[in-house]
């Protein structure tokens, strides 16, 4: 039988140590009614030649970025994935290795970790970063529970120009701790500062924005700060790493938590998951994070060495009373990060950043060209624009799959209120002549 | 005094010269490349971010080097209870890097991922099948998340039936997610007292159980490896209270094709897919922790589900009971096409021989290692054993030391001081993957400690010595946090 071991002979072997006639002599204390009286009805095994045959012919009936100019953003990106990562993730002692609780035998990751927290600290102009959460969307989540125990307030204002999917799950989360959610509109795709200013208040444990936000648009982080600060509430500021080898530090801007989705950092897309949950803080609220954390220490002969620490913050020490539920997170995501940022280094981060910058400015105003379609929002924006159509904007989706060009992601499901609109983003990856078969096929469409 | 073997001790940041590089970019190929022009100057970074500036080659070399101070799965035997660290089979990682997979974004309309689509409703059904539910999720990251979703839907499920239950009941032997999940929930825990070998105690379980009760969480196999046999007595006590019983599936490896969760009266359970269904650890994740329910809590599934009509997929957003999203996306797609594989390579056979050679696999380190030290409960196990180092701790030797010695004897250490229940636990989950060769060396180094316990604690206490460090001084990091690498200098 494929992955087990041991052959027949051995397992009489063993059985007459035991000193039992059978395996099922070993699973007496199951009481008979308890156990199953058939054979498990899933499907028979398959060799494995067929089911490589199987499952490629299954996967290719998706859309993927290789076959297809991919313009999908609203939190998962196609950004370039240097070749390095893939093979040295796929070492097996890094692979097939356990969250380090045996620190003397894990050094190799926890040195990785230890290295991706600063890089997370120093992308995000924080003092220190943990090493993961599952997604950017439950890190927002988390950020806000934190800003509740650590404020002992019950109200947080979130302004839409953060991801819908993060709002839903910060939803989810805060349905325990019954935290109220307010959220605050937007003005132009930049969240309105006056009405942000009037839906603080003593109760508000936090306020959250995102830069760039949902729809790409570079928010006033300085301002929401002031607001946030001025009410004793926490800003978090929820962003992207892989931006922010080009844009200001959220963290120079006044972040008191910054949060966010790292998978841009050499994560494949995946259909959205693993993902990697970025998480960052200000050095006095160290002891209230969720999450693993490594720290730098010495052997026995003043080595040296690194560990995981402060872990009475966490599950298996705390129980009911640690700062979050979370156990296993998503390490090797956080190596992929570390593996990218290295590769792609000082400059190349930020080159990844100025060549969507660029790109994604020459694709809206080609866009915009087009009669009938405009660019939604007039404030300044980065990788990422909504456009409004003039024409049902799945049904343009679905016309430009036919020239092999994934257009972006209809924004009616996510908020009705832009119905009309498409979300574009553009990545370094795309090309001039990408950009101009979407405009010419957007026009086609739309005409 | 021994001392650990030179080696390397460099972070990436230690390696970096100014102006070197490893990326490859293209050039700007559209006209206004200066983000200056593009972008109010208050938008751009004043200073470039301290980044390493490395070449490939070192990038190589370095992270090889790192994963050499690890032990893995696929280069040490893995004895860690609880956790399931069976090998991890290569062909998941081909299947999961099928371009249509790994280069598929989520928000593709549906029409264009009907294949991602399919394979997340079959895998959904077949976790169904395995644990005997009515309905899986598939969105939760993780074992905890999927404990999250289990404890929300049983919530969402009394206050609709117009029942605000504050407490749920929670055995001292449980794993530390369980009352963390619960109290993230809103819930305040009550613990419980197990008896000895861990099974539940039934009169404290009767005083408890009450009106105010909303769910009974308990793991089975139990956190001593046996078989909680009393198990439909236990889900007919709870029910009979409008009580709802959660299973954490930690040790589902147990029980694959023996008995199934919902057969036994469970109402929730969640699934581990980096432990029983071979997604690999990765050093701490990602996991993924599908969550299986039954027919009366659908309504509370988190959104979006994926659903079949005729023979199209699609998600289903429109469920205005559900607990809503956990995740901004789908559920860990990846470890979603891992698992698929893995229980098409099994089959139903397949399948049920992998729990049967874990508890054999078990049972034997037990038998061969009861006469040196403590068994934790009598018996026979299922697919872990705890067993307990008291005997040794009278000659200054603690479960931990024994942990230390094995790193040096060539094995990853089992799970130390859990469960909370048993005085100086070791517990040791084998799994069906190794063979009694590998068992039989891990036990005689067990044995070896046992007698070295006696005969020579010096060269425990120093242990390890064969690794990149030596013990490492825990107490000084937390006193003193240092969470990132400062330049020399800088510090």
């Amino acid at each position: 039988m494929r992955y087990i071991s041991n052959t027949p002979a051995q397992q009489r072997e063993m059985l007459a140590t035991i000193g039992v006639g059978s395996i099922e002599d070993l699973l007496a204390r199951i009481p008979a009614k308890a156990r199953l009286s058939r054979p498990l009805n899933v499907p028979a095994a398959m060799a494995e030649s067929d089911l490589i045959r199987h499952l490629r012919r299954l996967s290719a009936k998706n859309a993927n970025a290789d076959d297809f100019a991919c313009f999908l953003g609203g939190g998962s990106y196609d950004h370039t994935i240097p070749s390095p990562i893939n093979h040295l993730i796929l070492r097996g002692e890094f692979f097939t290795a356990y969250t380090p609780y045996q620190p003397e035998a894990s050094q190799g990751t926890l040195r990785s970790i230890f290295e991706y927290q600063t890089m997370m600290a120093e992308l995000t102009g924080m003092d220190v970063a943990n090493a993961s959460l599952y997604d950017g969307a439950s890190s927002v989540a988390e950020a806000v529970l934190m800003a509740h125990a650590v404020t002992e307030r019950k109200a947080a204002v979130i302004s839409k120009g953060v991801n819908p999917l993060y709002r839903q799950v910060v939803e989810t989360y805060c349905e325990g701790p019954a935290i109220r959610l307010k959220s605050a509109p937007l003005a132009e795709g930049v969240t309105d500062l006056d009405a942000l200013r009037k839906s603080v208040s003593a109760q508000t444990a936090a306020v959250v924005v995102q830069y760039p936000n949902f729809f790409g648009c570079l928010e006033d982080v300085k301002a929401a700060a002031e607001i946030a600060h001025a009410a004793g509430a926490l800003l978090i500021v929820v962003a992207d790493p892989v931006n922010l080898g080009l844009l200001t530090p959220p963290g120079a801007l006044g972040a008191d938590l910054v949060v966010g989705e790292g998978q841009g950092l050499g994560v494949p897309m995946s259909f959205g998951g693993p993902n990697l949950g970025v998480f960052a803080a200000k050095q006095e609220l160290v002891r209230r994070m969720p999450g693993r954390l490594v720290g730098a220490t010495v052997d026995l002969d003043g080595k040296r060495g690194f560990v995981l620490t402060l872990q009475t913050r966490e599950q298996h020490i705390r129980r009911e009373k640690a700062t979050s539920n979370i156990c296993t997170n998503v390490a090797l995501c956080a190596l992929m990060a570390t593996i990218y940022v290295s590769v792609m280094g000082k400059e190349g981060l930020r080159k990844v950043g100025e060549l969507s910058t660029a790109k994604a400015h020459y694709a809206a105003e080609a866009f915009a060209k087009i009669p009938g379609v405009a660019l939604t929002f007039k404030a300044p924006f980065f990788k990422e624009f909504a456009l409004t159509l003039p024409k049902s904007p799945e049904r343009v989706v679905k016309r430009l799959i036919k020239d092999k060009i994934l257009a972006g992601v209809p924004l009616k499901t996510l908020d009705r209120a832009y119905k009309d609109c498409l979300l574009v983003a553009v990545t370094e990856k795309r090309t001039r002549d990408d950009i101009d078969a979407y405009a010419a096929a957007l026009a086609a469409a739309v005409a | 005094m021994p001392t650990a073997r030179p080696g390397y001790d460099k972070l990436i940041f230690e390696l970096s010269r100014p102006g070197r590089h490893a990326h490859s970019l293209p050039e700007c190929d559209v006209p206004v490349s200066d983000p200056a022009q593009l972008l109010p100057a208050q938008h751009l970074r004043a200073t470039a971010a301290e980044l390493p500036e490395v070449s490939e080659v070192d990038v190589i070399r370095h992270y090889s080097r790192l994963s050499q101070m690890n032990y893995g799965v696929d280069t040490h035997f893995y004895p860690l209870g609880s956790c399931t660290m069976k090998y991890n089979p290569k062909i998941n990682e081909d299947m999961a890097r099928l371009p249509g997979f790994l280069r598929l974004h989520p928000l593709t309309p549906a029409d264009a991922s009907q294949g991602a689509l399919q394979l997340m409703h079959e895998l959904a059904l077949d976790l169904a099948e395995v644990s005997g539910m009515d309905h899986v999720s598939l969105q939760p990251a993780a074992g905890a998340q999927g404990e999250l979703a289990g404890v929300l839907m049983i919530r969402a499920y009394h206050l609709a039936r117009g029942e605000r239950r504050t407490k749920v009941l929670i055995p001292d032997s449980a794993h530390g997610t369980n009352p963390a999940s619960t109290a993230l929930a809103g819930f305040s825990v009550v613990e419980l007292k197990s008896e000895a070998n861990g099974d539940v105690d039934l009169l404290d379980l009767e005083r408890h159980l009450g009106p105010d009760v909303a769910a009974f969480m308990i793991t089975q196999p139990n956190t001593l490896g046996l078989f909680e046999s009393k198990i439909h007595q236990i889900t007919e006590m709870c029910h009979a209270q409008g009580v709802q019983v959660y299973m954490d599936g930690a040790n589902f490896n147990a029980i694959l094709g023996i008995t199934r969760p919902g057969d036994l009266g469970f109402d929730v359970c969640h699934f581990n897919l980096h432990k029983t269904f071979t997604t690999p650890h990765g050093g701490g994740g990602p996991g993924s922790g599908p969550v299986g329910i039954k027919d009366h809590l659908a309504p509370f599934l988190p959104t979006p589900v994926v659903v079949k009509d005729g023979d199209e997929y699609a998600l289903d957003w429109s469920r205005p009971q559900s607990i809503g999203k956990l995740q901004a996306f789908w559920g860990n797609f990846g470890m979603l096409v891992r698992a698929w594989t893995y229980i098409r390579t099994m089959g139903p056979d397949g399948l049920r021989a992998v729990s049967d050679n874990a508890v054999l696999n078990a049972n034997y380190v037990l038998r061969r290692l009861e006469d040196h030290y403590d068994r934790s409960a009598p018996g026979p196990c299922m697919h872990e054993c705890v067993v307990s180092a008291r005997r040794q701790k009278k000659l200054g030797i603690t479960a931990m030391d024994i942990a230390k010695r094995l790193l040096d004897l060539g094995f990853y250490a089992p799970s130390t001081y859990f469960p909370l229940i048993v005085e100086e636990a070791l517990m040791i989950e084998p799994t069906e993957t190794e063979s009694k060769e590998t068992l039989d060396e891990f036990c005689d180094a067990m044995i070896q400690i046992a007698r070295e316990a006696r005969e020579n604690p010096q060269i425990i206490l120093d242990a390890p010595v064969t690794t990149p460090v030596r013990r490492l001084d825990q107490t000084g990091a937390a006193r003193q946090p240092r969470l990132k690498w400062t330049p020399p200098g800088k510090a």
